[in-house]
């Protein structure tokens, strides 16, 4: 227990102090890794630990983004940069979950699916929004004697977000509440007949899922200064889909191993060859194939970690 | 005096499209009582108790638990009124922990189970009832063995723990010895007698030594009706009953 503590501290301070060592490159690169690690983190509570496959979650992402980048252009403080968005994204995880949650499985994924791709048709055609192009030139939060538009004081604060936000989902799996997710994904008629109103553990889980890809996506927007109808694509989930099993499903550490594996993959093949997709293609197969339990769960096998 | 029942069902029908499963089934369960169902396969026994508990929505009829009405109400209002049950199919959470298993069941009353943040561990209350539970279906020694690992009479009685672990006043059993060796029966009848006396018990049986040994009132359903009800000595007595059997048989 104390040595895990170690470990996580020091890989904090390593990602931390990674700017220090790196180029500009590999340090955009690591940033990447770790929005898209709490991202795909945020499906795997909802994959992972309350059984509902979601091919919707890129409208959080999306509203997360979007309603930064509005709200930055305003003011850049706390409120635009963090509340707001998380807040909105929030709201539309209610609104989206509330409809949702009344199906499960593969009616499931096509009602999230349909969501994440009406916001894209929106956002691609009002003009407020910027349309296709989406929003352009979004400063960075300016705050609480921060000033991210200073690369360092943004790689901080970023590591200091992504790890909290990392161990709020933590502390969430082991809740009580995350055991009954547990108890919903393993038999959830079972759990009704037991007394549970599975329907609002169902909905409480996707609005904390939504509400962290909310924040994912408005860090993202302001990694990049932008953000267009492509976030909400259903790509964006697919992405994070495929992140979460690379990684291992209901590991939540396993995201952003997965995160990191398939970014970097991405951006190393994709510096040889254009057909990279063709090849991560194929590495995924690969990996479903042999190590079904994803990289965490190869590693326990060999290593013998423990969750 | 006879005290009011705790469960009264009154003229109860449910029809899958041309087929009676329920056929107008009248029944009160006095309080403390254990009451058996019997009957032939096909009679409406499980019928009965996914209406009673809300799997089913009935056709027509009234069923009133506890003074209240709690006909049609979703599974889980129902259970939180205090109606619990077993499955006729083994119905656990296989990859879970037998102790979570109970924990899930003892906390499913609500209390602790909202906390995002909390600790499993620091619900005493869930897991000490978790652990008496355990102990009342002998399954003390196993609490940290996966549900899904354990022996297929080891999952019955887990079955019947998890349907106890609720603090239910009126637990539903069906059919706790579907499948057992005769061993595992007896053991499961003389778990079944051992549990407490203010938790009333109603059962779909088909062994009938276990009814004899545990049942103080036998109700026998037949092609979803009421045939008879009385003492099991009674029932027993009533040639309609053997028809009934043997004609099925």
């Amino acid at each position: 227990m104390i040595a895990r503590g170690v470990v996580i501290a020091a890989l904090i301070v390593g990602v931390a102090v990674f700017p220090a060592f790196a180029g500009k490159y590999p340090v955009k690169l690591l940033q990447e890794i770790l929005i898209w690690g709490i991202f795909a983190m945020s499906l795997d509570l909802l994959m992972g630990y309350a059984g509902m496959v979601s091919l919707g979650h890129s409208a959080f992402f999306g509203v997360g983004g979007y309603v930064a980048a509005l709200a930055l252009l305003k003011s850049p403080g706390v409120v635009s940069g963090l509340l707001l968005p998380a807040a909105a994204a929030a709201l539309a995880a209610l609104v989206i979950g509330f409809f949702s949650i009344r199906v499960s499985g593969v009616y499931f994924i096509m009602l999230t699916l349909a969501f994440s791709q009406m916001f894209y048709a929106v956002t691609f055609q009002v003009a407020w929004l910027g349309a296709e192009d989406g929003i352009v030139g979004v400063p960075r939060l300016a705050a609480l004697g921060l000033d991210t538009a200073q690369p360092l004081q943004f790689h901080f604060s970023l590591v200091a977000l992504v790890a909290v936000g990392a161990l709020v989902l933590w502390r969430i799996v082991r809740s009580p509440f995350g055991h009954v997710l547990r108890g919903i994904h393993e038999n959830e008629p079972r759990m009704e007949a037991l007394g549970y109103a599975v329907n609002r553990y169902k909905l409480l889980a996707f609005v904390i899922a939504g509400t962290v890809a909310g924040v994912a996506g408005s860090l993202y927007t302001q990694l990049v200064g932008s953000i267009t109808p492509d976030a909400f694509l259903w790509t964006t989930s697919g992405e994070a889909l495929l992140m979460v099993i690379i990684g291992g499903t209901s590991t939540l550490a396993g995201s952003m191993l997965g995160a990191a594996a398939f970014i970097l993959l991405q951006s190393l093949v994709s510096s040889y060859t254009e057909r990279w997709m063709l090849i991560l293609g194929l590495t995924f197969i690969l990996l479903v194939l042999f190590a079904p339990g994803g990289v965490v769960g190869a590693l326990r096998g060999r290593v013998g970690i423990r969750s | 005096m006879t005290p009011p029942p705790l469960l009264a069902i009154t003229a109860l029908t449910r029809t899958f499209g041309a087929l009676s499963a329920l056929a107008g089934v009248s029944l009160s369960v006095t309080p403390r009582t254990r009451h058996a169902i019997i009957g032939p396969n096909g009679a409406g026994k499980t019928t009965l108790f996914n209406v009673i508990t809300g799997q089913l929505a009935p056709s027509s009829g009234r069923i009133v638990f506890d003074g209240l009405p709690v006909t049609g109400l979703p599974p889980h209002t129902v259970a939180r009124r205090g109606i619990s049950r077993s499955f006729q199919r083994t119905n656990l959470f296989p990859k879970l922990s037998v102790l979570e298993n109970l924990r899930l069941a003892a906390g499913a009353d609500g209390r602790g189970s909202w906390s995002v943040f909390g600790r499993v561990d620091r619900l005493r209350a869930p897991l000490e009832r978790a652990a008496e539970t355990a102990d009342a279906v002998g399954l003390e020694a196993r609490l940290a063995m996966p549900a899904g690992a354990l022996s297929y009479g080891e999952q019955r009685q887990l079955e019947v723990g998890v349907a106890l672990a609720t603090r239910p006043k009126l637990l539903l059993l069906d059919e706790p010895t579907a499948g057992m060796s005769p061993e595992e029966t007896q053991r499961m009848t003389r778990m079944l007698e051992g549990l407490p006396r203010e938790v009333t018990l109603l059962i779909i049986e088909h062994d009938m030594d276990v009814v004899g040994s545990l049942a103080e009132r036998v109700t026998v359903l037949h092609y979803g009706e009421v045939l008879t009800e009385g003492t099991f000595d009674h029932v027993k007595q009533d040639p309609r009953v053997y028809e009934v059997y043997l004609g099925s048989a």
